[in-house]
């Protein structure tokens, strides 16, 4: 077997370990945002490993595996960001750890009062 | 016509745009034939030529694309040992983390350079950016070592800030 093909294999190997990890950390972790740490982001090494490894075994897929690293690059943040934005918005609370949420504090957004409001009326009826 | 419209300036981010488009359709396609690379990069150009706004594209300098290259490597690094930090915190039977959302302040300015340097948080394990207000930005840190605005400033942004000035500044 072909020396690039074993470093090819160890590559992925260790990105697949990385994905593991960002799952061990679903299930360990004690709430949402923690979760999506783990969840979201340990895999933003691991799936760029494992592609960036199948690059190195099948050396003409390279160039399509670094725009697809590219493309995880640009797009996982922006869901994480989303999803921690909905959660924090619908008032998910943070684990009991936690040591301060300062945007709790803060004056809430117009659209939250908006939510608060619908949903006291909604109680009224 | 105005004179800015025929600058160099505006001609070297156009070339450098078809570039950048033609190559991810060449790699695509597999495309190695010097005939259809040619006709690639000419509809490249139109593209660019047609769908472009010169007044919101930064001016391309060398010290721009030095920077921008030195960021990306810098962002690599970050990416792996904050990946390391979040697994080691995994695999600990006590996991020590100490959660909590902090705020931050930027002091960029352009809206794209601030894009980038929210979601460049967001990518590094550890950190998460939950929402922007005006300057600020908060963060869901998954180990507080600081909870005031100007020490998290200094933990989480002030690195991905030096390059971003100049590239976006």
């Amino acid at each position: 077997m072909e020396g690039y093909r074993v470093a090819g294999s160890l590559i992925a190997l260790t990105g697949s370990l990385f994905l593991f990890l960002g799952a061990l950390g679903v299930w360990r972790m004690p709430d949402v945002y923690n979760r999506m740490q783990t969840g979201t982001k340990s895999t933003t090494l691991g799936s760029i490993l494992t592609l960036f490894g199948l690059g190195v075994y099948q050396p003409e897929w390279m160039g399509q595996m670094l725009i697809l690293m590219l493309f995880i690059a640009v797009t996982n943040p922006i869901s994480s960001h989303a999803l921690a934005r909905a959660a924090h918005h619908t008032g998910v609370p943070l684990t009991q750890k936690s040591v301060m949420d300062e945007l709790e504090e803060d004056v809430p957004l117009p659209t939250e009062r908006v939510l608060e409001e619908t949903l006291s009326e909604g109680e009224e009826q | 016509m105005k004179q800015s419209t025929f600058s160099l300036a505006r001609l070297l981010v156009l070339v450098s745009l078809a570039v950048v488009l033609a190559l991810f359709y060449a790699i695509w396609t597999h495309s190695t034939d010097p005939g259809n690379l040619s006709i690639i990069f000419l509809t490249a150009l139109l593209v660019a030529v047609f769908f472009s706004d010169a007044r919101k594209m930064p001016a391309l300098t060398p010290r721009k694309v030095f920077y921008s290259l030195a960021y990306i490597l810098f962002l690599i690094k970050e990416i792996i040992k904050s990946n390391f930090d979040v697994a080691r915190r995994v695999i600990q039977p006590v996991m020590p983390i100490n959660p909590g959302i902090v705020p931050v302040k930027t002091k960029l300015k352009s809206p794209i350079g601030r894009m980038i340097l929210a979601n460049s948080i967001t990518l590094t394990p550890g950190t998460l950016t939950v929402d922007v207000r005006g300057d600020h930005f908060y963060i869901h840190w998954i180990d507080v070592t600081d909870g005031d605005e100007q020490g998290a400033t200094q933990a989480i942004v002030s690195g991905f800030e030096k390059y971003l000035e100049v590239i976006f500044g």
